[in-house]
């Protein structure tokens, strides 16, 4: 640690450490996770950068505002036990978050370093302290209070909520629709991006806590909120995520070979459609992929079709590189792996070939013209500049609706898209034993929001009925 | 959870009914919904409709005709062996409106319209079924539909004439419109025969649905690997149906997006059948 007199005196003009990446040209042949992340030396390296600000920005700048310059110290201290357990205090699953958050528009978008150059790069130091869960205290689970939740969807608002439930003493139940735990963990995001045995080891740790988990369980159809509450649950968290994917609403839209994205991401993430035949569920490895769309779910889908052997595989998103809202990280990857990336450009047609499958999409080239209401600057179509391009795979990765069952479960109000109302602070909805969050209530936001989500619910529900 | 097989039955060389465990699933089953089984672990996720179902005593049954790997493998299950994840209901149930109907079921569809008619009656209605099959031997579930239809009430019709009507299933509809004897007409099987079902019926000016079995993936609205075009809108077979009014149906949209993996579905069927790929039950 560098010291003087026994005061740290931060390495603040150091550079970044860079990103522990596997070799482009390799990674992207197959699906080896792309960022091995920080060994020990490089943890301790970037940790010495950082000035542990008497105002920290960046615990602002957290959505669930996590002790950052705490844990970063600890890592300094070589104390990477103490570490976790700061990060705890406030986040359960470093180990995802520390890979999928968008830093830097959270944390590393407000570091005071940025002024001199580089951020400390804090999800990567969160990720080194949540891939050693095993150096981590041994929560303390309060006695049993014979209180029962259930909770609706097993991804990171739902395991959220149940993990923090069960260390309180409730008896929990989760129900899951697919027959594996995790969510848009398991079937969204990609194993280069987010190995599933971290996702994996999140659930194995909800179950040694007695966190039940009924799978192939779509609740709404198999049971609703009302017969769980016959069946002795004292409350349900219903965490069932964004559901149906938004239109382009152009004409071919239907042809064969064009996908949604998350058609495209589960046969892979979750059906293993890239080891087709050895797995049952196929899909379309195209030569020319168009993916539209600027967000992290289009650049796992573009990047996951270089990975099936697309030969030109292009981002087509209608405005340019800096206002995607994907991770920066994503779209540096991407380009390294040799995705291509077409701003400014919007989809009009999908034209199918001589055998009925998409051959090519037309697409109306545009400029940026006035801000609009999310302050980016609103693409505008450029009269005439129509282009064909050629493609035998199209995704559609333009977001998300409401997921249909939030009506079907029953037993709480609803705004006028299908998303549950519920309060911002505690996850109440409008049914006093019911409490709701993650994209079911926020529409499709991130990772970190939702684990947020299912915390303070889970705080809610202990304080209201755990005595 | 564990979905035991507790009755295997053989309709015919290619068609099998399996009755498995599934207490939850049978207290909430109604007709027209669908399941959705994944055989094993490396297995894919495919839809079958609820043939029948008994809440006391908890199973549901599916009835299946062995097109490619999946079914073939199933084919092979016998009693008591578990198949490792079924989730359902899914879908919306059949919506059984007041009046006398019209159910017609062609080939493996019979499956289909076997309890459809059969809660239809139990309802209260008339109800006409007309069964459509290419040859007799895939004529699947007479005694089934005799067994709470008379002789006026079910209609037959074989491709080859090797059983009862020679023709296509459009012939007894066009008669039965004409007599005014249904009032709705339901329909599944083939895309050419529910495609020529809704043009008779809108002859007619009698409404007709229809349950539409495209490919799906997730079963719950997520994916859209489902979707149709039903009166120029996109809808999601699997949360908006699988029932949709037949008439306004895109039939060339869903006849090619069902057939688009055929070549795949070819060659898993190969790996299977070659014993190169590592499945087992």
């Amino acid at each position: 640690m560098p010291e003087v007199n026994g005061r740290y005196i931060p390495n603040a003009k150091a550079p970044r450490v860079p990103d522990n990446e596997e070799p482009a040209a390799e990674r992207a042949c197959d699906f080896r996770p792309v960022d091995k992340g920080y060994t020990k030396e490089m943890a301790i390296e970037e940790a010495n950068r950082c000035l542990n600000c008497k105002k920290p920005l960046c615990v602002d700048g957290c959505p669930v505002n996590i002790k950052i310059p705490q844990f970063i110290e600890a890592i300094r201290a070589e104390e990477f036990g103490r570490g976790l357990d700061i990060i705890r205090e406030d986040s359960m699953l470093p180990a995802i978050c520390g890979r999928v958050c968008p830093q830097e528009s959270q944390c590393e978008g407000v570091c005071i370093l940025n002024k001199k150059g580089n951020p400390i790069a804090i999800g990567q130091l969160e990720r080194f302290l949540g891939d050693q869960p095993e150096l981590g205290s041994t929560p303390k689970i309060a006695p049993k209070n014979g209180k029962k939740v259930a909770v609706v969807g097993s991804g990171p608002s739902g395991i959220t909520c149940a993990g923090e439930l069960a260390r309180n003493g409730f008896e929990v139940t989760v129900f899951e629709a697919f027959f594996t735990g995790g969510g848009v963990l398991v079937y969204g995001i990609p194993e280069f991006r987010l190995p599933k045995a971290v996702v994996k080891r999140e659930i194995d740790g909800l179950t040694e806590l007695g966190v039940k988990f009924e799978y192939n369980s779509v609740v709404g159809r198999i049971t609703t909120a009302d017969e769980l509450f016959e069946e002795g649950y004292d409350a349900i968290y219903i965490a069932t995520g964004a559901g149906l994917p938004k239109f382009l609403n152009v004409p071919g839209e239907n042809l064969p070979k064009v996908f949604f994205a998350n058609e495209y991401l589960t046969r892979v993430n979750l059906m293993r459609a890239n080891e087709f035949p050895e797995f049952d569920t196929p899909t379309k490895h195209g030569k020319n992929v168009v993916v539209f769309g600027g967000g992290n779910v289009a650049m796992d889908a573009v990047r996951t079709a270089k990975r099936l052997g697309a030969e030109r595989a292009i981002i087509a998103y209608r405005r340019t590189e800096e206002e995607m809202p994907a991770r920066r990280a994503e779209l540096h990857q991407a380009k390294q792996e040799g995705v291509e990336v077409m701003p400014l450009v919007a989809p009009l047609e999908f034209i199918a070939g001589e055998d009925g499958n998409v051959a090519s999409v037309r697409v109306q080239r545009c400029e940026l013209g006035e801000p609009d209401e999310s302050g980016r600057r609103r693409p505008v179509p450029i009269e005439g500049a129509i282009e064909e391009i050629p493609c035998d795979v199209a995704i559609s990765a333009i977001g998300t609706n409401a997921n249909p069952f939030a009506e079907l479960i029953g037993g709480m109000e609803l705004n006028k898209w299908g998303y549950i109302v519920a309060n911002e602070e505690t996850g109440a909805t409008s049914n006093p034993r019911i409490w709701a969050g993650g994209d079911i209530v926020t529409g499709a936001a991130t990772v970190i929001l939702a684990m947020g989500a299912g915390k303070k619910a889970a705080a809610d529900i202990t304080e209201k009925l755990g005595a | 959870m564990s979905y035991r097989i507790l009755e295997k039955q053989q309709y015919s060389e290619k068609v099998f009914k399996f009755r498995i465990d599934a207490p939850k699933m049978a207290a909430h089953a109604k007709a027209g919904q669908f399941l959705m089984v994944r055989a094993n672990e490396c297995g894919e996720r495919v839809p079958f409709t609820f043939a029948n179902w008994n809440a006391d005593e908890g199973w549901v049954e599916f009835i299946f005709m062995v097109v490619g790997k999946t079914t073939q493998m199933l084919s092979s299950y016998e009693v008591g062996d578990e198949i490792l994840d079924v989730t359902g209901p899914l879908g919306q149930p059949t919506e059984i409106d007041e009046g006398r109907w019209c159910v017609i079921g062609g080939g493996v569809g019979l499956a289909i319209a076997n309890p459809v008619a059969r809660q239809m009656v139990e309802a209260g209605r008339e109800v006409h079924v007309i069964m459509g099959a290419r040859t007799k031997d895939l004529l699947l579930l007479e005694d089934q539909f005799r067994s709470f239809l008379d002789d006026d009430h079910l209609h037959i019709t074989t491709d080859d004439g090797s059983y009862g009507e020679q023709g296509v299933v459009t012939a007894p509809l066009e008669r039965l419109l004409q007599e005014k004897a249904v009032d709705h007409v339901f329909c599944v099987g083939p895309v050419p025969m529910m495609k020529f079902s809704a043009l008779t019926a809108e002859k007619y000016n009698t409404p007709i649905i229809a349950s539409l079995n495209p490919i799906m993936v997730d079963g719950t609205g997520m994916c859209g690997c489902c979707r149709v075009e039903v009166g120029g809108e996109t809808k999601f077979a699997c949360v908006d149906g699988p029932d949709f009014d037949a008439t306004q149906v895109n039939w060339a949209d869903l006849q090619m997006r069902q057939a688009a993996y055929r070549t795949e579905e070819g060659e898993s069927l190969k790996a299977f059948e070659e014993g190169s790929c590592s499945c087992q039950k």
